[in-house]
């Protein structure tokens, strides 16, 4: 076994995230977790729709603005995706996508404050750069030949048009009508800094214990994201398109001193903004590493590694529920449903519900990590044992798994895992909102603290540390000859 | 342009030479037949030609290279692209003009695919791919044809009606066929390729299958 690169892989995978274990916070330290967690579910069982006239509005917004940014997405990600091959297009649009939507939220709050162009920006602009590169690996991969035989004098555009789109539409729709999913997902959380779409009215439910509002509003986010194939139809998308800008809400208006102010003085770094000179500048600068940059950099790829474990371990937990090979309809049904609901409860949703139970620490983000995307590759894992036809005579229960389906979903098991690395990691990263000490806390800290010139310089750390990950990702895979489609 | 003259042409795959040098001069008229054993560097000759011309010839590549998600119209439509404007092309795009609709009907009527005008070209058969393609390259009408094995996928019927069409429609053409026959009969010169050299170069009625054979 240990001859298997894949296996040594995931050993050393394993022994790193058991050595972080040391190193984390893993506690809870909530008085009385449990009763809060049976309240809680409690609260989801018994949802209370009709409390605040605000919920409906809220799901109206939450849709909205996923509408609104994953369209504005789309368009520059697909002209960004036109002149993907070059280089500076590349790095720019890995940089946009190594950002987290809260993050760009928190950059645009400071400027342009509540204004619904705050939300829509936010989610654009990551999705953009995300766009820009599934597209031009799809457009990559259309037929060469029918170009050859065009007549030589044919516009760009005709060609354009008529031998690499007709290939590739499928595809373009498929992946994008995927992405207004995580876009949904997305514009819940922005409410959580204060945007009015689901993450607000639920962090003020959840503070005010009523967890019945709460669980009213998970249960139509669940029938939201479950009822997409029945609401969103490519005959109606054109209305919606057209209708979402007008209910993204008034917010208040941009004032544009402030957008000015922020960009010539609130992040130019405070010894340059006071012309102390650039000695002062390197111990500024020096002083914000080992003070947050560090420590906020130690955290995250400490969770991150927990996570990403954990997140596997559960991963090879899970699929089973799904698949043909074990139980009956019952207990498929009731995978299915657990499976929907892991993954479609976005990971800040459910680490914001583990931190308020169980109390500070990072365990609540290990859980909510691993739920969500063990949820998402469970699912995509579980269909894919469903196509595997075994001999008539193997084994059955335990055997049958560890023999027969485990050796033969586990490369493209690792290929999702280190794919979703790098995604795990953004995700850790923005959890230091919630009060674990990732850089996403770092951020917010130097926010709260009016330090924009430290939170830009610990966001685009964050971005690095991201497009790192990415980059050591994508040569594993490469490594030891994985392959995977995209996901979110 | 209607004929050609092209002198040392020479192609090579990961280092081996598959052509050439090779010097070919075809005259406004003539109907050239490639003949040749499968691997002999027909195909790559083909090419070379089409690139050699700048691509200003009807080309009916062995790959056939049709967009699959498009209808057999648009497949044909395309050999034009560079005679209308963008916004034109964009517009047959989404609703053809009447105008091409039937010229189009009426170009696939000769080739028995009338009813087939608004057939995804993915769900062709193999015969029916290769009459869109050659469809295509009677659209693009260019003066001279240059095809490569256009009739392989056809049966006896249909590719005699083919081949009686592409004669009639193109002055002057390069065609690699592997059979034999259908050479001696519809082309009037016939150039035989052999390790990516001409072994043979004679008109056709100078010639009988069996003289032809000799290079298989």
């Amino acid at each position: 076994m240990l001859s298997y690169p894949v296996v040594r892989t995931s050993l050393l995978f394993v022994a790193i995230a058991i050595g972080g274990l040391f190193f984390a916070d893993i506690a809870i330290t909530a008085s009385n977790p449990w009763r809060d967690l049976g309240n809680f579910f409690l609260g989801v069982m018994t949802p209370d729709f009709f409390s605040t006239e605000g919920l409906l509005t809220a799901l109206l917004r939450t849709v909205a603005f996923a509408f609104v940014g994953v369209a504005l997405g789309s368009v520059f990600g697909f002209l960004l995706s036109l002149v993907y091959d070059r280089l500076p297009v590349r790095i720019f649009s890995a940089f946009i996508r190594a950002i987290h939507e809260l993050f760009w939220a928190l950059i645009f709050l400071q400027f342009f404050g509540f204004h619904p162009l705050t939300g829509v920006l936010a989610i654009a602009i990551p999705y953009a750069g995300i766009f820009a590169k599934v597209y031009s690996e799809i457009l990559d991969e259309a037929d060469p030949s029918p170009a050859r035989t065009l007549p030589p004098g044919t516009g760009a555009l005709a060609r354009f048009l008529y031998t690499r789109i007709p290939d590739c539409w499928d595809q373009i729709r498929t992946y994008t009508a995927y992405r207004l999913e995580c876009g949904l997902r997305s514009s819940a959380i922005l409410g959580f800094v204060g945007l009015p779409t689901l993450g607000f009215y639920l962090e003020s439910s959840f503070s005010q214990g009523s967890y019945s509002e709460a669980g009213a509003m998970l249960v139509l986010f669940y029938v939201l994201i479950a009822t997409i194939p029945l609401w969103v139809r490519p005959r109606l998308l054109p209305v919606y398109l057209a209708g979402a800008p007008f209910f993204l809400g008034e917010g208040l208006p941009i004032v544009w001193g402030n957008v000015a102010r922020f960009f010539t003085e609130d992040i130019v770094p405070a010894p340059i903004r006071s012309g102390e000179g650039i000695e002062a500048l390197g111990s500024w600068f020096g002083e914000l590493m080992l003070q947050a940059a560090l420590p906020g950099i130690w955290n995250t790829l400490i969770l991150t590694q927990i996570a990403l474990v954990a997140t596997g371990i559960l991963t090879l937990l899970v699929f089973p529920l799904i698949s043909n090979h074990f139980g009956g309809p019952v207990r498929r049904t009731a995978g299915h449903v657990f499976l929907v609901i892991a993954r479609s409860t976005p990971e800040y949703i459910l680490a914001y519900i583990l931190l308020q139970l169980w109390g500070p620490s990072m365990l609540p983000a290990v859980v909510a990590l691993a739920l969500h995307n063990g949820g998402i590759i469970g699912h995509l894992i579980g269909r894919q044992t469903n196509g595997i036809r075994l001999r008539p005579d193997a084994p059955v229960g335990f055997r049958r798994y560890s023999w027969e389906l485990v050796p033969r979903i586990y490369r493209s098991f690792l290929a999702f895992l280190f794919y979703r690395w790098e995604i795990i990691m953004r995700e850790t990263a923005i959890l230091g909102i919630l009060g674990i000490y990732t850089l996403g806390f770092y951020v917010d800290s130097a926010i709260q603290n009016i330090q924009f010139d430290k939170a830009i310089v610990l966001i685009v750390i964050t971005a690095l540390l991201n497009i790192g990950i990415d980059t050591l990702g994508r040569f594993i895979r490469r490594r030891l000859a994985l392959q995977t489609m995209p996901t979110c | 342009m209607a004929g050609f003259e092209l002198r040392d042409l020479s192609a090579s795959f990961a280092g081996k030479r598959v052509i050439g040098p090779l010097s070919l001069t075809v005259w406004e008229g003539e109907k050239v037949a490639l003949v040749g054993k499968s691997g002999a560097g027909k195909s790559t000759l083909v090419n070379l030609i089409h690139q050699q011309l700048d691509q200003q010839t009807s080309l009916v590549p062995q790959e056939l290279g049709l967009v699959n998600a498009l209808p057999v119209f648009h497949n044909v439509f395309m050999g034009q692209l560079d005679q209308h404007p963008a916004w034109y092309a964009t517009l047959t795009l989404i609703r053809p003009f009447a105008r091409d609709r039937e010229a189009i009907r009426s170009l696939l009527a000769d080739l028995d695919m009338a009813e087939k005008l608004w057939t995804p070209s993915m769900s062709l058969s193999g015969g029916q791919r290769q009459r869109v393609a050659i469809a295509r390259a009677i659209w693009r009408n260019a003066s001279i044809l240059l095809a490569d094995e256009p009739v392989s996928a056809l049966d006896g019927p249909m590719a005699h009606r083919v081949m009686q069409l592409l004669v009639a429609k193109f002055g002057t053409s390069v065609i690699a066929l592997h059979d034999v026959e259908l050479a001696l009969r519809y082309c009037n010169r016939i150039v035989g390729i052999q390790d990516g050299h001409v072994a043979l170069d004679e008109p056709s009625e100078r010639l009988q299958a069996s003289d032809i054979m000799t290079l298989y």
